[in-house]
């Protein structure tokens, strides 16, 4: 029983940090000497990195928001968690935790697909996904999958 | 909208050439005709402290292949250019000691149009456009706003169905305020009647 609680706290916590790395470290696209997105354009040059605040259109801002949202999200859902794991009744399932949870997904989802859509105007050809983009596509399914776990669970004692 | 390209270019250099530092820059600066702007830009790195940095603000207009030195600092001492398009007009703002070297640009003009993005852009405008920042922070505010609003619209339907249930029974006695009123003598006659049904009508007890 206590196993299975630490698996489920470890796997929302595992999404959780992944949200942070993908929000915060500006890594979505990288070329050669360049690495951008969603906060900070760097390229590397002789005497060092020169970085400039990403482009300040609306879908970049929108993908900001909606990774902010999730990484807020995730954390009110392991908080509410923790509230519901000594509030609820027997029997009673996590339907407000896992419904947090899977909203966040959702924003984590939406933020990526918005951001593959966007990217060939943004990104020139020669230049690949980072790994701050990889990290957003692999959350989605950790917390989607979270969300659920939570959904179905059923308390006892 | 006839845009005159050029560009603003920020050179740093060290002493240790080996270490790697970072120069953060506004990558795209909006100002107004007339106005003036800051063109900013701080370094940072992990090792180096010392004061003695060497950079200077070099400008390139469009299909120009030469670039002109507007702004250079050495040696402690800031030296501004006095015959470029930007005489008279330059200003030092910033503090090498807190690793700020940014400059300021006053009374701006359309010629002043900066293009094709190397460092730092300037575009003048006659109105400045959205700023960064704007739509991340009204998209996150509806969001949050929404979620506050339907958690105060659940406590408040609660607890307006709470005062629904409560109006109801003021009709009737409730069972356990017929007991206390039995037991301080006030029954004689009095016909008590079963528990009142939250919803319905019920008779209160009649006293005789």
């Amino acid at each position: 029983m206590l196993l299975l609680l630490l698996g489920i706290i470890l796997l929302h916590v595992a999404g959780l940090v992944l949200l942070f790395v993908s929000t915060i470290v500006s890594v979505w696209t990288t070329g050669e000497t360049t690495t951008s997105d969603l906060w900070l354009n760097c390229t590397a040059a002789i005497d060092g990195y020169h970085c400039n605040p990403a482009t300040s259109g609306e879908w970049i801002q929108a993908v900001q928001a909606v990774m902010i949202l999730s990484i807020i999200f995730s954390c009110l859902s392991l908080f509410l968690f923790f509230c519901q794991l000594f509030t609820l009744q027997k029997g009673g399932r996590f339907f407000l935790t896992g419904t947090f949870q899977i909203l966040a997904s959702l924003f984590v989802m939406s933020g990526a697909i918005i951001y593959t859509v966007m990217s060939p105007q943004w990104v020139p050809g020669s230049d690949n996904f980072g790994y701050s983009y990889i990290l957003a596509w692999v959350a989605f399914p950790l917390a989607l999958i979270s969300g659920l776990i939570y959904v179905i669970l059923r308390k006892r004692e | 909208d006839s845009v005159v390209k050029a560009i603003f270019k920020v050179i740093l250099n060290q002493k240790h050439q080996s270490q790697a530092i970072m120069i953060y820059t506004g990558w795209e600066r909006h100002a107004l005709v007339g106005g003036d702007v800051r063109l900013s830009c701080s370094f940072f790195s992990w090792r180096w402290t010392s004061e003695e940095v060497t950079f200077s603000w070099t400008y390139r207009p469009d299909g120009a292949r030469d670039s002109i030195s507007i702004f250079h600092y050495t040696g402690g001492v800031a030296y501004v250019d006095n015959k470029g398009p930007f005489r008279d007009r330059l200003e030092f703002v910033g503090n090498p000691g807190r690793r700020d070297g940014s400059i300021l640009i006053k009374n701006l003009d359309y010629n002043d149009n900066v293009g094709r993005p190397s460092s730092v852009r300037l575009l003048v405008f006659e109105k400045v456009p959205i700023q960064a920042g704007v739509i991340t922070g009204a998209i996150i505010g509806v969001v949050l706003g929404l979620l506050v609003l339907i958690v105060v619209i659940y406590y408040l339907m609660r607890f307006l169905v709470a005062r629904r249930v409560f109006s109801l029974s003021v009709r009737s006695v409730p069972g356990p305020w017929l007991a206390a009123l039995c037991q301080a003598g006030l029954c004689q006659g009095l016909e008590l009647r079963p528990e009142p049904i939250p919803g319905t009508d019920t008779c209160v007890a009649k006293l005789a």
